[in-house]
Parts: structure tokens; sequence; C-alpha cells
């Protein structure tokens, strides 16, 4: 048995299960010390209702339904695309579920291929626009550059390790473990944005809607 | 990139206060005010910004500086908020005048840039953040800290004395009275329908809008009233300097002296920023959830008098005239379609903006700017290029601006930019123009 192999079995297993746990842990502790947080504020909770936070969420995860997302016609392309294939090609792939051992409706491969590269095409248009838009970049850290490489990461190894480029034991093995850091930030860095989403978006449309009678979009 | 650093612009009321502060001052009070703001908004909005930068489209400075990245909302908030953030409050003088030149002079916190970031972070949160930091250690520019120190001594924006009040009320209504004959303005009238108040610009260096009032209500048989004392001003800078104490302090005596006349509603004059301040951040301030007193700013009243036909329409207005919406009563009170109502119910010739109702875009001259005074003018009318080039683009020779910010404003930017278009208040559009004065309520040979 190689070290190599060793490695594979950690990384396809208990790191997998660890990052999870760490992952579900991590975003619950945020959503709730956020609306602890939020508890204690008198001017959010008691100026919420469901019916606005609906209504503009609905807006905003409607491509093209802002006018913020029409004045941005190709970036809104690329967002949604990108954030819709983040999302749902390692949830929908064969290969994990077979690796999990569940078998759940999934994408045909050469759709999962379209979508993963959809991610790094998308990845590679979010990395210029902070190099070269003046506005964008005046706000650019290494953090940013950093974090969108990491998302971009398990999906630039998927894509190798699927064409078997490179030695596949290593690529498929940096895949997971990429996969697991992804895990594990998506509460503790920016991608956070996936968690309170929701919850900005809702107290804005609260703010616009039911306290000042407009629209947030 | 080819974007000039700001030119350098004197301020007493920050240069010399800062002079004096020393960095264990500035650190401490910018670490206690953040940890009072600390709360969840704050919190969600620091961790959950991507820095897309897609607020840029939304800001009218930056949008009239060619995208310079220092004016796009979330640049301001990195040359605040994040900064003070990272450094825990360990920033240098030079930090403190930026900071407080982009929160006071760069940002009108009209809040559009809230509807161009897809997480609805209020970006204009952290700039008030920033004045309230400002405040506390006493760096306000000097023009918007005298309105404020006369709303403290005076309760009203401009040293207005009572006995001066009283006076151009007065000398207004026999101005109305030059119209209608039985026009009054009823002082101290218990039990009135209407508390009827203005911001302190009206009887200071605009009275004739105070007998167009009198006409107005004289003309549509309302029982109303204005208070002889302090409490007439709905006007709220201390608001906008981030002096929360003398703000409630205002919007509270606002509300108990319509309270006090035992009125039913308060009306008040055509001014965006007072609306803000009597139904949003003076309620909650206050500890109401909402104001204790119904108020309605002039759109709503006037609307309300035109379509239920208390005020007849004479004559439309037939010269083509466009209208500016009022960021605190169109994007934050949802008035826009009433407001082209009262435009079109009064207008032949009415050209519409684009983009309108919540979009379009700030005067610049509000969120306390304006207040800023003379040192600031050049910068604010240069930071709003866009909205000359929108209204010029109506082909308008008026434009309407329900609201006294908006009127300055745009005055400056109509001036600077070369656009030709007079600029009046709907209730001047109305007296001189538009009103039917009933039968009854003219003058006998």
């Amino acid at each position: 048995m190689t070290r190599g192999y060793t490695m594979y079995e950690f990384v396809s297993g208990p790191l997998f299960w660890i990052s999870l746990a760490i992952c579900v842990a991590g975003s619950i502790y945020k959503l709730v010390t956020v609306i602890k947080l939020a508890r204690k504020d008198k001017v959010v909770l008691p100026y919420m209702r469901l019916s606005y936070s609906l209504k503009s969420i609905g807006r905003w995860i409607t491509p093209f339904g802002t006018r913020s997302m029409r004045l941005t016609p190709i970036f809104t392309a690329v967002a949604f695309s990108f954030h819709i294939c983040l999302l749902f090609t390692p949830l929908l792939l064969l290969a994990h579920h077979e690796l999990l051992g569940i078998r759940l409706i999934h994408l045909p491969d050469p759709v999962a291929h379209v979508m993963t590269a959809i991610v790094i095409i998308g990845g590679l248009f979010f990395l210029q626009r902070r190099l070269l838009v003046p506005y964008v970049n005046n706000v650019t850290y290494f953090s940013d550059i950093l974090l969108l490489l990491l998302v971009m990461a398990p999906f630039v190894t998927g894509f190798l390790a699927y064409y078997q480029w490179f030695d596949y034991r290593t690529v498929i093995t940096l895949h997971m473990i990429f996969g697991c850091v992804m895990l594990v930030i998506i509460p503790f860095t920016r991608i956070v944005h996936m968690l309170f989403f929701a919850l900005t978006r809702a107290y804005m449309a609260c703010e616009f809607g039911y306290v000042r009678n407009s629209q947030d979009w | 990139m080819g974007f000039k650093p700001r030119e350098e612009v004197a301020d007493q009321g920050i240069d010399k206060r800062l002079e004096e502060l020393s960095l264990e001052q500035i650190e401490q009070t910018i670490n206690k005010a953040l940890a009072a703001e600390m709360n969840a908004r704050m919190t969600a909005y620091l961790q959950t910004c991507v820095h897309c930068g897609l607020c840029a489209n939304a800001c009218h400075y930056c949008l009239s500086h060619n995208m310079d990245p220092k004016y796009a909302p979330v640049g301001k908030v990195k040359d605040t908020v994040w900064e003070m953030v990272k450094k825990k409050g360990k920033v240098s003088k030079e930090f403190m005048r930026t900071a407080a030149r982009i929160a006071y002079t760069e940002c009108n916190t009209c809040r559009r840039c809230s509807m161009y970031c897809p997480f609805g972070i209020d970006i204009a949160y952290f700039i008030i953040t920033t004045r309230r930091i400002c405040h506390l250690l006493g760096i306000v520019p000097q023009y918007e800290q005298d309105t404020v120190n006369s709303h403290s001594a005076t309760f009203n924006q401009m040293w207005v004395q009572q006995d001066e009040w009283i006076d151009t009320l007065q000398w207004q209504e026999e101005d109305a009275q030059g119209k209608i004959p039985l026009a009054r303005i009823p002082l101290e009238k218990e039990g009135a329908d209407i508390m009827y108040s203005v911001i302190a610009p009206e009887p200071k260096i605009l009275a004739q809008l105070l007998a167009n009032a009198s006409i107005i209500m004289t003309a549509a048989g309302m029982s109303w009233t204005m208070p002889a004392t302090d409490g007439w001003d709905n006007s709220n800078m201390a608001m906008f300097s981030g002096d929360f104490e003398t703000s409630a302090r205002l919007e509270r005596l606002h509300h108990e002296t319509a309270i006090r006349l035992k009125v039913k509603r308060i009306v008040m004059g055509e001014c965006g920023h007072a609306y803000r301040g009597a139904v949003y951040d003076g309620p909650k301030s206050n500890s109401w959830m909402f104001p204790p007193i119904p108020v309605i700013h002039a759109i709503d009243f006037y609307h309300e008098i035109i379509t239920q036909g208390k005020i007849r329409i004479a004559k439309k207005f037939d010269k083509p005239i466009t209208v500016q919406d009022p960021c605190n009563v169109i994007r934050n009170a949802g008035l826009g379609m009433k407001l082209r109502e009262i435009m079109k119910a009064t207008c032949s010739d009415f050209r519409d903006v684009e983009p309108r109702l919540g979009h379009n875009y700030c005067c610049a001259a509000g969120g306390g700017v304006i207040n800023c005074g003379p040192p600031w003018k050049k910068d604010r009318v240069k930071g709003n290029k866009i909205k000359a080039d929108q209204l010029r683009a109506t082909g308008a020779e008026y434009v309407v601006t329900p609201c006294h910010n908006c009127h300055s404003g745009i005055e400056d930017i109509l001036k600077e930019f070369n656009v030709h278009m007079h600029v009046i208040f709907f209730s001047e559009l109305l007296v001189d123009h538009c009103m039917e004065i009933p039968e009854h309520l003219k003058a006998k040979d």
C-alpha cells in the first residue's frame, strides 16, 4: 500500500466528513450569531416582513430582474451561470454520488463538463475584472484573489482529473483537498455571502418596501 | 490610472480641530463608536461585501467623475470604515481628514447604491457611522456644524428667533391676502386638522413659500395651523452631522408640538430630508416604531387636494417642464407616481426624466452636503454632471423640485453645466400658473 493511496483514502473519507461538519456547524454558528445580534438591535426585526423579503429576493435571484443587472448584462450573465454551475455541479455529479454511495438524480457527463468549464471561465472573467476595472481593482485585496482561486481550484483539478492529465492520483487527491478547503471556508470567509444574502437582502427589502413604501430593485 | 487626486480644500471645522486631537483620542473614539455600531447589520455587511464594485454604477459622484474608483460607494467605505476596522482605530490624522471629507461632502446618503448592490448592503449606513465618529471627534465641516449649533440653541436650522418667525408669518399672511383677501396663517389653533411645518430656510430666505401655503390651504378649505413656538422647523441637520442626540431632541419636539396642538396630522412643505427625519430617523431615535402622528409630505398633500377636487386647475402650464424625484420622498417614500400624477394634472407638456422614480439621480445637495457650505460647493457641483446631462436630455425649460435641497443643488449644477432651465417648487407652479381661486374667496369690487 503506497503513501499516496492512504492519503487518497483519508481525503475521500474522514477529511470530507470533517470538512462537511465544519461547514455545517460553522454556518449554523454564523447564522445564529447574526440573528441573535439582530434581536438585540431594536430597528431590525420589528420592521421585517416575509412578503416584502420574498418579493425582493425573488427579483434578485431572477436573471436581469433588477435594473442593476440590466445595466451590466455581461456581468449578470456570467455571474448567474457561474453561481448556478458552482452550486449544482458538485451536488449533482455522478462521481461524487458514487463516492458517497448515494443514488440521486445526476448530471450527464457532457453537461457536467460544460458546467465545470463555465465555473472556470467565470472565475477568469472575475479575475480580469478585479485586475483591470479601476473601481473593482481599488477594492481588491490579495484575499479576494486568493478566495477566487480557491473557489476555482476544485473545478480546475476536477477537469484535469477527468481527462487524466498529469498524474491522476495526485490531481484527484488535490481535487478532494481543494473541495474540502472550499467547504471549510464557506462560513469563515466572504463566501459567507452565500448564507447572508437572504438576510441582508430581506432587511433592505423591508426597509424599502414595508417602511418606505418603495422597491429595492 | 489617470484619475486625479482630490484638490485640497480648507475647512476650519475639520482642520483646526484635527490639529488639537491626539492619535490616542482618535483611536479611542473610533473603537468606542465602532463597538457601539457592531450590530447585526454592520457585522453582516462587513462579512458579506464581496468587493464586486457593482455599486459604482449607482453613484452620481462616480458616474460624474468618469468612474473614478475613489467615488465608488465601496471605495468610500474602503477609505473610511474598512480601514478603521482593519487598523483597529489606529489611523492617521490625514486619514481622518479624508474620511470626514468623504462622509460629509462626497455622499448624500441617498441610498441609490443599495439598489445596485446584489446584497442590498446599506452603504449609507457606513457613511453615517463615519459621520458619527467625526462628530464625536468634533471634526465636522464648519458650516454644517453651525446649522447644528443653531438647531441645538434655537430648535431651528437658521438662528430664527421666535419674534422673527411670527413676524414673518404675519408678513406672508398679508402677502397671501393680495391673492385671496381671506387668506390666513392660523397660529396655535388647537384641534385643527393639520399642523403645517416647514424648514427654517422658508422664513429666512424663501418666505413667499409661506404665502403660497396660505393661499393653497385657504383655497382648498383646509382646517390648519402653524405653531408659534419652537417645533415649527421640521429640518434636521444634526441627523446628518452625526449628532444623534440633538437630532432626536428636534424630532421629538416637532411631533410633540403637533400633539400639543391636538392636530390629526402633520403636513410638511416641499422638503425631502425633513420627511426622512420626521418619518424614519426621528421616530426610531425616540423609541416610536412609526411616527406618533401621521406625517404627509407636500407631494402627497397636493395629490390629495387635486385628485379630490379641493383645488381646481384653471389653466395647465404649457411650457416644457420636467421634474426632480427627491431621494427622500421618492426612493425612500414611494411618492414617485403621485408626483407624476400631479405634474400631469397641472402641466400640458410634462417631460419625464430617465432614469426615473426610485432610480433617479440624487441632486448631490441632500444628506447635509449642501450645508457643508461654500468651501465644498465646487466639489458638490462637479460631482453631479450626470444630473445636469439627465435634465438637459428632457429638453424642458422648467424643472419642478419638490425639495429644498434639490432646488438649491439643481440650480447650482444647471448654472455650472450651462443648462438653461428654471427651477421651481410645485407650490409656485400651482399658485402662480395653474390654480383656480374659488369664486367665494375672490376679492369683491
